[in-house]
């Protein structure tokens, strides 16, 4: 079984790089890789609580990230510094069952893979 | 090796190369290029990181057609390496892994 980590950098509707990362993302879960997703730089805003896509008329990223666990995705990292640079706190997420990381542990964990996939 | 980075857009007007610098590891690569090779100027806001990442041994590439494309080559940092294409392709194979930062 491969290693897979998905990096997730860009913010949930202004392009369409956090949807796909999404659905590649289960697609590789349901193929029973050890899937695991990374969420840094403007991918943290995918994770905001409170969001009301149906203003824009698209979907909502954030109401689709709860079922990550459902996919066996059970490794959901989010970078700190990230959080912070855009006081975002740890509270305000979607997903309770996140580890928020800092720079060095992000460093160790890719380091540990065996495939990179970045959106 | 572990992980080749590449970059591929101005840090002046984006966080990539930021964000890359931030996480690069001890085994390492970098390699700057399209946009990215702004990078490797002296004048560049990531100068400092790129310099302290330089100083830990981690080798920083730009991608010599992009630099002379760009005619940048006479501004950039001395320790930043020139690679050509073959060698872009060797470093790929090198690397365990290849994270790209757009």
């Amino acid at each position: 079984m491969k290693k897979i980590l998905f990096i997730s950098r860009h913010s949930p509707y202004g392009t369409s790089q956090a949807r796909e990362a999404l659905e590649a993302l289960l697609a590789a879960a349901v193929y029973g890789q050890d899937t695991q997703v990374l969420f840094m730089d403007d991918g943290v805003f995918q994770l905001v609580n409170n969001q009301n896509s149906a203003t824009i008329d698209q979907k909502s990223l954030g109401a689709s990230l709860p079922a990550l666990p459902l996919y066996d995705v059970e490794k959901i990292y989010v970078h700190s510094e990230s959080l912070r640079n855009r006081g975002i706190s740890a509270n305000e997420l979607v997903l309770d069952s996140v580890q928020i990381i800092d720079s060095q542990a992000v460093s160790r964990l890719l380091a540990q893979q065996d495939q990179l996939l970045s959106f | 090796m572990s992980t080749l980075h590449t970059v591929n857009k101005s840090p002046f007007s984006h966080t990539a190369l930021n964000s890359c610098l931030t996480v690069c590891g001890p085994d390492d690569g970098v390699i700057l290029l399209e946009d990215g090779v702004y990078g490797a100027m002296a004048s560049a806001p990531s100068h400092t990181q790129l310099k302290e990442i330089l100083a830990r041994g981690i080798r920083v590439y730009a991608l010599k057609p992009d630099v002379d494309a760009r005619g940048i080559g006479e501004k950039l940092m001395a320790e930043v390496e020139l690679a050509d294409y073959e060698k872009f392709v060797q470093l790929s194979v090198q690397h365990r892994c290849v994270q790209s930062w757009y």
